[in-house]
């Protein structure tokens, strides 16, 4: 018998009891199936969150939620934690890094809320970091890390601090700033015929139009791509902001309440990115990927922290974002560490973030992440941990990088203005866009979302 | 009295024997749906932990909100073309292989293969197949012809989606279609044949109205997962471009774990709940129309 020959159109009728369970049964499997997306979050529900701290009775441990699966990296947290664990037997017995892939973190970690499991701390990304300051979900910490023996407190740089403050309190420690620069694959622009982008720096002559030139000139000549914002993909439309801001444009004003997509600066910056994309043929278009590190495109602007990944197999480069015509302006993307007054040991957490980014820790991580400690941004800390950069370009990139920089677009309701944006721009990604077009008919649809 | 004992006794084994199913049904199905209306009424933001009585505010909100109005349309346009095309296609394939001819289990353990891979998988695949300068277009160069952005245009997305999911499950319903033509009695084909019906006329009068129990089944099942379309949405498209494909369930997700917004999230789960219950009876009712007998 043919295996793929089944018997179900020879079956005899059933009794009518049990055609009237399938017709139950039909709706509610389909139902339960589509209901069960919510009901991850079935267990959890309590308005409440933690009282004041307490002292565990006995050694607890503690879970850590990051979207790094490096294992590199894992491995000198867990060399800090577990260092933490032999110094406090009394307090912890261990500390648990769980990876969360970054697509879904900031989903995922509210999901775990949702299901009243909530890891005692995580990262946070920048972008959320204002919803997450001032729901309530995380303990200030401020008052732990100003009275750690030894943390220098007055060593944290105010500017980067400032993301995570509200009403006198810290709410995440930003463990990580890492500036956006440009890398150049100079073995592609130097095949164009191209001038290098360092020289240009040096010159005071390193411009977007510049940039975009020297990369519409190396993408014909390759066939390759030419300038790749990373990771923006015409989704991700707030990692645009490192190009935007040196026209000095802004997605909504500082208080967070009004539109600024039809700003003049805006408008200017959207249509270069527009034109370079559809009429230089400068920029990869929608639907194309082209990832700088495997040699697919001349130049991408991305962290600094992406230099691990460069090998010999082409000559490379990076320099500081260039110039649009408001000037230069340094962006740094930051990752805060906050602990969740829902987790179930916030002032054992409190004590081991202390511990965790003190000064000789926060040396030994920026090794990957920047730290916010002025007496450690210096060429000489960052080099040594950073085999790949040399003092000139982290001096360049990295150390006048932080200074003075600002971070990509954030808000209280940055969630639904990240997926309102994302529909809105849909529309200027074609070739016959119009931009002023789209960027009113933008501020008209997220304009309440701001006033939300 | 010993007959009564024997009853009881019979009574325990048999409740026993159900307690598993009945349980799991209770605390997977019953318990979840009762507590998502609960949910319904209160507004609940994970984030700031607020979990207050709401009564019907998100009821009234569905009301006025054009993302919902927009990811209903969204559904329909996904739910028509996927029943149309699924079934169409199954039933073509089932009846070409239904054939005796060489290499029919072949092509049948080909179409079928789909089923069995992995759903993401299989979806990854096709949004490299689809990108601009990806497969799809690469073949459709070959030809000559100029391939458009596939999951940036409005339409082509939410046909490149559809195609998708058609490909992935077209092989279950083809099976099912299969089945039921593999039991429809030769003699009667055989007797129309004799009676000089031809093969349009023996599919229409003979063929269709005996397999028509697997067509109510099939329907019921393509629509009802139409309406269930998630991972294909979040993979391909995010619900782009605009909210062209943002169907009913990837709203729902968007408003529970995008946006905090548990309340809300299951009010719609409650109006999906409800439509697949009102589709379901309304196919059920109108069986009898055009079912010709039941299985």
């Amino acid at each position: 018998m043919n295996p793929l020959t089944l018997s179900a159109g020879r079956r005899h009728a059933p009794r009518r009891t049990s055609s009237r369970r399938r017709l139950v049964s039909v709706p509610l499997a389909a139902g339960g199936a589509a209901l069960a997306l919510v009901l991850t979050a079935c267990s959890g529900g309590s308005g409440d969150v933690a009282g004041e701290p307490s002292t565990p009775s006995e050694p607890v441990d503690l879970r850590m939620t990051v979207w790094t699966a490096d294992e590199t990296q894992l491995a000198q947290f867990q060399e800090i934690a577990d260092a933490y664990v032999a110094q406090n037997p009394d307090l912890v017995s261990g500390v648990t890094f769980e990876t969360i892939p970054f697509e879904d973190y900031t989903t995922s970690l509210t999901t775990q809320l949702a299901g009243g499991n909530a890891p005692d701390l995580a990262w946070i990304l920048e972008s959320y970091a204002p919803e997450f300051v001032a729901s309530g979900a995380l303990v200030d910490v401020a008052p732990k890390l100003q009275e750690t023996e030894g943390y220098e407190y007055d060593d944290l740089l105010d500017s980067s601090l400032a993301l995570w403050e509200q009403d006198g309190g810290l709410f995440a420690y930003p463990f990580s700033n890492s500036p956006f620069a440009l890398f150049v694959n100079t073995d592609q622009v130097a095949a164009a015929g191209q001038a290098n982008p360092a020289d240009l720096v040096a010159s005071g002559d390193w411009t977007y139009d510049q940039a975009r030139d020297i990369a519409a000139a190396a993408a014909a000549t390759s066939g390759k791509q030419g300038l790749v914002v990373r990771d923006f993909d015409y989704k991700v439309w707030e990692n645009l902001s490192t190009v935007w801001d040196g026209w000095g444009a802004a997605p909504w004003s500082e208080d967070g309440t009004q539109c600024t997509f039809t700003d003049p600066e805006m408008v200017d910056a959207l249509t270069w990115v527009h034109d370079a994309t559809f009429v230089d043929a400068a920029m990869p278009g929608p639907g194309t990927t082209a990832d700088f590190f495997a040699g697919d495109s001349a130049m991408t602007i991305t962290q600094i922290s992406r230099a691990s990944a460069l090998d010999d197999s082409f000559a490379w480069d990076v320099v500081p974002l260039p110039a649009g015509p408001a000037g230069q302006q340094n962006v740094i993307g930051q990752a805060g560490i906050g602990v969740f007054a829902a987790g179930e040991h916030p002032d054992v957490a409190a004590d081991f973030l202390a511990f965790f980014t003190n000064p000789e820790n926060a040396e030994t991580l920026a090794a990957y992440f920047p730290p916010p400690r002025e007496s450690l941004l210096n060429a000489e800390t960052l080099g040594a941990a950073n085999p790949k950069l040399s003092e000139a370009q982290l001096q360049a990139v990295v150390v006048d990088g932080i200074q003075g920089a600002v971070t990509k677009p954030s808000h209280q309701n940055f969630a639904k203005l990240q997926d309102t944006v994302r529909a809105q721009l849909d529309a200027l990604w074609t070739a016959d866009a119009d931009v002023e077009g789209v960027l009113a008919d933008t501020c008209a649809t997220i304009q309440p979302l701001l006033e939300d | 009295m010993a007959s009564s004992a024997l009853a009881r006794r019979d009574a325990a084994v048999g409740y026993t024997m159900v307690a598993p199913a009945v349980l799991g049904a209770l605390a997977f199905v019953v318990a979840p749906l009762v507590a998502v209306v609960w949910y319904s009424l209160h507004e609940w933001n994970v984030l700031a932990s607020t979990f207050t009585f709401a009564g019907a505010d998100n009821y009234e909100r569905m009301l006025a909100d054009p993302g919902l109005r927009d990811s209903l349309l969204a559904s329909l346009w996904f739910s028509i073309g996927l029943v149309v095309l699924n079934i169409s296609l199954a039933l073509v394939l089932a009846v070409l292989l239904n054939q005796r001819l060489p290499g029919t289990t072949t092509f049948r353990t080909f179409f079928f293969s789909p089923v069995v891979v992995s759903l993401v998988a299989w979806t990854i695949v096709w949004s490299f197949l689809l990108q601009a300068d990806g497969g799809i277009n690469g073949f459709l160069s070959l030809l000559g012809i100029e391939g458009p952005n596939w999951l940036r245009g409005e339409t082509t997305a939410m046909l490149s989606v559809i195609v998708v999911q058609v490909f992935k499950n077209v092989g279950l319903n083809m099976i099912l279609f299969l089945a039921a033509l593999q039991g429809v009695p030769e003699e009667i084909q055989e007797a129309a044949r004799i009676d000089g019906a031809g093969a349009w006329r023996r599919f229409r009068s003979i063929t269709l109205p005996l397999i028509s129990p697997t067509v109510l089944l099939v329907s019921i099942l393509t629509i009802v997962g139409s309406l269930e379309v998630f991972a294909q949405i979040a993979v391909l498209t995010g619900g782009g471009p605009g909210s062209s494909t943002t169907v009913l369930v990837y709203y729902l997700y968007q408003q529970a774990f995008r946006f905090n917004d548990f309340g809300y999230a299951s009010a719609i789960s409650v109006l999906l709940f409800v439509i697949v219950l009102v589709l379901t009876l309304v196919q059920w009712q109108t069986r009898k129309r055009w079912v010709f007998h039941e299985v």
